[in-house]
């Protein structure tokens, strides 16, 4: 099974960046075709009938979201995280820099579905060109009169900001990235409530991943119903998979869902570099769980891969040969929740700093067996316990890896050094 | 007397009045700020909390939190390399090595000429399809080698300042000073 090409279709096509290209591939028909003959009710139940879930990495359902904001109560928010920090994730990147004014338009549906008077698109503060890019194609379609008052001729307005963070992880979670975009320190807050209820200003916000959005104009046009037949049953339509690591092509696949990770692998990724084989993937980005080459017939599907121990989060595929020294992976990846941490709760603030702790020194291979068996106490003190996910998710990866590779993770005490670079470092001499 | 150019002031108060609430203006003021000094200064942030009628010390608590402002003056260019996974299992190691010693300077630390600042970083910068990658004054540089790092440098050292791809004001020269991982 080959890529399906829905959101990925027109990539690479010259001046797609450009308002003029996008209209005249069809651009704005979809948000035409919901302001002049949807309500947003008849939207919102269009958008449940696709079964799309959200694309940030949770999988919430979108329509099922929109319709838990109170009735009657406005102003209320939309806003599109564009903040996609998750190690191995560049897809968000990839939809603004190749489609940008998919994105607008599917902001435009979305803030119609709930009625919104203001979309805020909060992009990382990384993504430094794509914000300007987002900031002129706005510019652009409120010209066009796409955006701003009585949108093509309607009675709904809704204006577009764009806003740029400045390097936070943390302000991917929904409740931070809303306390970020109010001028705070991008911490998490306390749910419920939740921010359907008070988000934003207080007011009833929703939080859309760029994925998710960027589907929109192809369900309006094309129907939920259409929508709900690409891709398998509970994980509807397709996925942009960042594939990276030791492959032979890495980049950004847009897949049916339900299609297994071994075609992704083989057929789009061409296998794994040099003739040599694959050790472990993680799917999902750097929050999930260790995956191994036995778990390659997963089908790319929510559901089937949370079963297996891990889940497809945020889409990412991180590819790992049989040179890669799984405590390195773990140590880089529990050193970037160490700096991620947002400091407001002691199990991640003091958690992270336990871990990256003892992970530089096993790696270093000067760790001792006994502190080695600390490991799993001070996950199991951080898991379940933090105020957001971003602890919990700083010990799946290094305690599954701890489980799968435990002979590996064992032989680097008092090795003194990484024992696997070691050994490739010798084959690679020899 | 103000720190801030009459552009950079106008900028801010056009931030302000995007937004429902003038606090939300934070962050793009402080890119503002950023983008004319090379770093936020104590003057600087002391106007925006007086623009967006806070207190400095509100304006230095939100400023602190986010990694990619700066506290004190860098070089001219800024140089970020990635060495979170995807970019270590495709070679980031051998790129910090080689930045290192061709600009003579550990991680955060700035050349003795003021041209480059630099560092590696965890945080994954999104660029995983095209690693090893690093981002030279915001611009995406992926598919590293040492050869091609050596390219790129050479590339925006020679430009004229402000000419850079894709350039990013910086008025700030200031003294090599090592800064805060």
């Amino acid at each position: 099974m080959a890529e399906y090409k829905l959101l990925t279709k027109d990539f690479g096509m010259a001046g797609i960046q450009t308002l003029a290209v996008y209209e005249r591939i069809g651009g704005y028909e979809g948000l035409r075709k919901a302001l002049r003959s949807m309500t947003p009710d008849e939207l919102v139940a269009e958008v449940k009938t696709s079964g799309i879930r959200g694309r940030g990495g949770a999988g919430f359902p979108t329509g099922l979201k929109w319709s838990f904001l109170p009735k009657g109560v406005h102003p209320r928010y939309l806003c599109v995280n564009a903040d996609e920090s998750e190690p191995g994730c560049f897809k968000d990147r990839a939809l603004i820099d190749e489609n940008p004014h998919q994105l607008i338009e599917g902001t435009l549906i979305a803030a119609y579905a709930i009625q919104a008077p203001i979309a805020f698109i909060y992009i990382r503060g990384e993504y430094h060109e794509q914000r300007l890019l987002l900031e002129r194609c706005v510019e652009e379609a409120r010209a066009a009169g796409y955006l701003g008052r009585g949108i093509l001729g309607s009675d709904f307005s809704c204006d577009v900001i764009v806003h740029g963070g400045a390097g936070a992880y943390i302000c991917g979670e929904e409740t931070a990235l809303i306390d970020s975009l109010e001028g705070f320190r991008g911490q998490p807050r306390l749910k419920p409530p939740f921010p359907a209820v008070k988000g934003l200003y207080g007011k009833p916000t929703v939080v859309n991943n760029v994925e998710t959005l960027s589907n929109l104009p192809h369900i309006v046009l094309r129907g939920g119903a259409w929508f709900a037949s690409v891709g398998a049953d509970k994980s509807t339509g397709t996925r942009l998979f960042c594939c990276s690591g030791h492959i032979n092509r890495p980049g950004t696949y847009e897949m049916q869902l339900g299609t297994p990770i071994r075609e992704l692998l083989e057929d789009e990724c061409r296998g794994i570099w040099k003739g040599r084989s694959l050790k472990a993937f993680q799917p999902g980005g750097g929050s999930m769980q260790v995956l191994l080459p036995e778990h390659l017939d997963l089908p790319l599907e929510m559901d089937a891969v949370q079963k297996a121990g891990s889940a497809l989060g945020a889409g990412a595929m991180v590819f790992m040969d049989e040179t890669t020294c799984m405590v390195d992976v773990s140590m880089r990846l529990v050193d970037f929740y160490q700096h991620e941490s947002c400091g407001k709760c002691a199990p991640c603030r003091e958690g992270t700093y336990f871990e990256s702790d003892l992970m530089h020194r096993l790696e270093a291979g000067v760790l001792t067996a006994a502190e080695l068996s600390t490991l799993t106490d001070i996950c199991d003190n951080m898991n379940g316990k933090c105020f957001c996910p971003l602890g919990d998710t700083a010990t799946w990866f290094v305690m599954s890896a701890y489980a799968a590779f435990r002979g590996e993770f064992e032989e680097h005490c008092g090795a003194g050094g990484c024992p696997v670079k070691r050994r490739h470092a010798e084959v690679a001499v020899a | 007397m103000s720190v801030l150019t009459a552009h950079t002031r106008a900028e801010i108060v056009r931030q302000r009045d995007r937004y429902p609430h003038a606090r939300s203006a934070v962050l793009p003021s402080l890119w503002a700020v950023q983008h004319q000094l090379g770093y936020l200064s104590p003057e600087g942030m002391a106007e925006v909390a007086e623009l967006l009628q806070l207190t400095p010390s509100e304006v230095e608590a939100v400023a602190s939190f986010y990694s990619m402002y700066f506290d004190r003056p860098g070089g001219r260019h800024h140089v970020l390399v990635c060495i979170n996974v995807s970019c270590a299992l495709r070679g980031a190691d051998e790129i910090v090595t080689h930045l290192e010693r061709r600009l003579g300077c550990p991680s955060g630390g700035t050349t003795a000429d003021g041209a480059f600042t630099w560092e590696h970083t965890v945080e994954c910068l999104g660029a995983c399809g095209g690693a090893p990658a690093m981002q030279v004054d915001h611009h995406f540089q992926e598919n590293l080698t040492p050869e091609r790092v050596d390219a790129i440098l050479d590339g925006v050292r020679a430009a004229p300042a402000g000419e850079g791809p894709q350039p990013r004001p910086r008025g700030a020269r200031g003294p090599s000073a090592p800064r805060a991982s």
